[in-house]
């Protein structure tokens, strides 16, 4: 008898919990954020919240989606795989119909399960780990952002398509960033099958001279070279390739593309490739957007607005056409209709991954980067 | 054949820059039993006043070797003032105190160093001009051998042959020798030891500061960091070929140099660094006092 009495008790406070929520779900769109709002990773967060705030503030004040109000539910993760779950647990009990992140990878493996299992999309500014995507584990997840093999990729078509390379050889600098790059660019370079790797090695970041190692890229015959690493060890090996009279084409990812770069190679940099994101600074959208954004703030926006800026309209747009939050129906429209972001033009594509960004090949051209197009 | 050839070269370029810098160490440890942990700090402020001093002579209009000449003399005195200083106020007051509490000065003062130029100029990469000019002869074999290599494999021999005339056939030198055979016994004879370690020290902080000068031209980029690497790189050489002998500190430095680019070369770069301090592992094991080194008694 008592033990009835406490289980109705539960019931209706559980009931009276959940009715309010999916109550309301009718007349707005509720739309969670998550990602890293507190800790030392906030930095990456923050912006993507204070964009997705800024799109529906302009889109409320227009009239909303379909009629419907949007409203932004915050949630943090600190980056953390076990709060992100308890992030996306909470998200799911608020109701949400989307969700855009979250920002960290591992954070976001963490969560995207639970989406799955309550049917919510989830479209995340920032987690480039590939598998996310591939391994079709997570068909609810989208990114506006290119997975993290993407550049190894682009330097690897790049090296066999446009230089016509047939023998590479790809040196990196055994860290996380460098190494991660240089096998990709192997990975796919032995897929494309139009060209071989004939050396695949670390160099020692700080030690006095590469000349042993670039000596070795030469006996092999290599007729172009992808770097995975950073600017200080890219500039020693391309002023000692010539030093040395080596003149082959030097590809390095987007550790490379910067001033520090051109600074220390000096006029070694010449003609230097490195893959590095799509310049999107000059897109009318973009320029909007960080525009209302400075004027808001009163500072530059910072790491991955735009990217969530982007989520946030190709989320709408994609509630738009497909006239509601149904999941089939987003689906759809996500991976029909192209939509004008803060990125560019995108959909995406079957695995989730947005079609029209990512990266592109620079050059140095006159002491200058230069997107190639 | 070429092939060798290339890595030899590359090897012998290291090496003599570590060789440079070996002295340093085994010299003062010779006099003092002193490891200068410092050292690898004064090479790195010697390409420090090198860039700054080239940029202002670039300016004023000089041009190619000249710079290089002048850069290279004003960082060897700026050297060789940190050198005594560094003697002066980090080791002179310890010299009686028990033989670890100079090495935490050492280590301090390392550290100190390191700190007040990341401070002083920037934590990044500066850019270092390239003040060594190609010469139109070494052209043909610039693939082999250009002419930075030339220049520093040049300079390091004649440094090598100047010290050893110094120790071999001055005054000072003589008065070297005896401070190391034994220090008390070369004071009553009358010979300044004080001046003498002072001497030590500037000899080893002028070829730490011409090796800076001469890697900074070689790779083009400098930072606060650099010291670090040469320094451990250098002490090495110093131990394989017994810590205090200075054929022997040159001797290690060929050993090391020649290791690691033939490692590079042979086997995979990547583990440059396990094949020279493997040699070194297994040099001690076979001789513990190193290639040159005299087992020594100790005195109770």
């Amino acid at each position: 008898m008592r033990k009835t009495v406490i289980k109705k008790l539960v019931m209706v406070a559980l009931l009276s919990m959940i009715m309010p929520a999916t109550g309301f779900a009718a007349d707005t769109i509720k739309i969670g954020i998550a990602g890293p709002h507190t800790g030392d990773l906030a930095a990456y967060g923050i912006p993507t919240k204070e964009a997705a705030e800024m799109v529906a503030a302009q889109v409320n004040a227009a009239g909303g989606v379909l009629g419907m109000q949007v409203e932004v539910l915050p949630m943090d993760d600190q980056c953390k795989p076990e709060i992100a779950t308890n992030a996306a647990m909470k998200l799911v009990s608020e109701g949400v119909d989307v969700v855009i992140g979250h920002v960290c990878s591992g954070a976001t493996k963490a969560a995207m399960g639970i989406y799955k299992e309550a049917n919510i999309i989830a479209v995340s500014p920032s987690a480039t780990n590939p598998p996310l995507t591939q391994s079709g584990e997570y068909p609810n997840f989208y990114r506006t952002i290119a997975p993290d093999d993407d550049q190894g990729k682009l330097a690897a078509t790049f090296a066999t398509d446009k230089l016509g390379a047939k023998k590479i050889a790809i040196l990196h600098d055994k860290g996380d960033y460098g190494k991660g790059f240089a096998d990709f660019s192997k990975q796919f370079v032995e897929a494309g099958g139009k060209a071989k790797v004939v050396l695949f090695e670390g160099v020692t970041p700080g030690a006095m001279d590469y000349s042993a190692v670039i000596s070795k890229v030469r006996r092999e015959g290599a007729d172009a070279v992808i770097f995975g690493g950073y600017h200080p060890e890219a500039s020693k090996l391309v002023a000692q390739m010539n030093s040395k009279r080596m003149d082959i084409p030097f590809i390095g990812p987007d550790g490379v593309m910067g001033n520090g770069f051109l600074d220390i190679a000096g006029k070694d940099a010449e003609g230097v490739y490195a893959t590095g994101p799509k310049d999107v600074s000059a897109l009318a959208a973009n320029q909007k957007a960080r525009a209302n954004y400075t004027s808001k703030y009163g500072k530059e926006a910072g790491t991955f607005f735009d990217q969530g800026y982007a989520a946030m309209q190709a989320i709408l747009n994609a509630i738009e056409v497909s006239g509601g939050t149904d999941y089939a129906g987003l689906e759809k429209a996500l991976k029909s209709s192209y939509v004008e972001t803060a990125v560019g033009k995108i959909k995406f594509d079957a695995k989730g991954d947005a079609e029209g960004v990512g990266f592109s090949v620079y050059q140095v051209q006159g002491g200058q980067f230069v997107e190639l197009k | 054949m070429e092939y060798f050839l290339e890595l030899s070269c590359s090897g012998l370029v290291r090496a003599s820059i570590y060789a440079l810098i070996a002295l340093g160490y085994t010299m003062v440890y010779g006099i003092i039993q002193l490891i200068n942990f410092a050292h690898g700090e004064i090479y790195m402020i010697g390409a420090f006043v090198a860039l700054i001093v080239s940029g202002v002579l670039t300016i004023y209009g000089f041009s190619g070797f000249s710079i290089l000449v002048l850069a290279g003399l004003i960082a060897v005195i700026y050297a060789a003032a940190y050198g005594y200083t560094l003697e002066k106020i980090a080791y002179r007051p310890l010299r009686n105190a028990p033989r670890l509490s100079p090495l935490i000065s050492a280590i301090g003062m390392s550290l100190f160093l390191q700190n007040y130029v990341l401070l002083a100029q920037t934590p990044d990469f500066l850019p270092f001009p390239a003040l060594i000019p190609d010469f139109a002869f070494m052209e043909p074999i610039a693939h082999i051998m250009g002419s930075p290599e030339l220049v520093i494999l040049v300079t390091s021999a004649i440094s090598m042959v100047a010290l050893t005339v110094l120790i071999k056939y001055t005054r000072i030198g003589k008065a070297m020798r005896a401070t190391q055979q034994d220090m008390t016994m070369a004071r009553l004879v009358g010979v300044n030891v004080d001046n003498v370690i002072s001497m030590t020290f500037i000899i080893g902080s002028v070829l730490a500061a011409i090796g800076g000068v001469l890697v900074g031209s070689y790779i083009g980029q400098i930072n606060f960091y650099i010291g670090f690497m040469a320094g451990v790189k250098a002490f090495t050489a110093a131990v394989l070929g017994g810590i205090g002998n200075i054929p022997g500190a040159v001797l290690g430095a060929l050993v090391l140099g020649l290791t690691e680019a033939y490692a590079a070369g042979y086997i995979s770069s990547a583990y440059e660094d396990v094949f020279a301090f493997g040699v070194l592992v297994l040099i001690l094991i076979l001789r513990p006092s190193g290639l040159l080194g005299k087992a020594v008694k100790l005195k109770v």
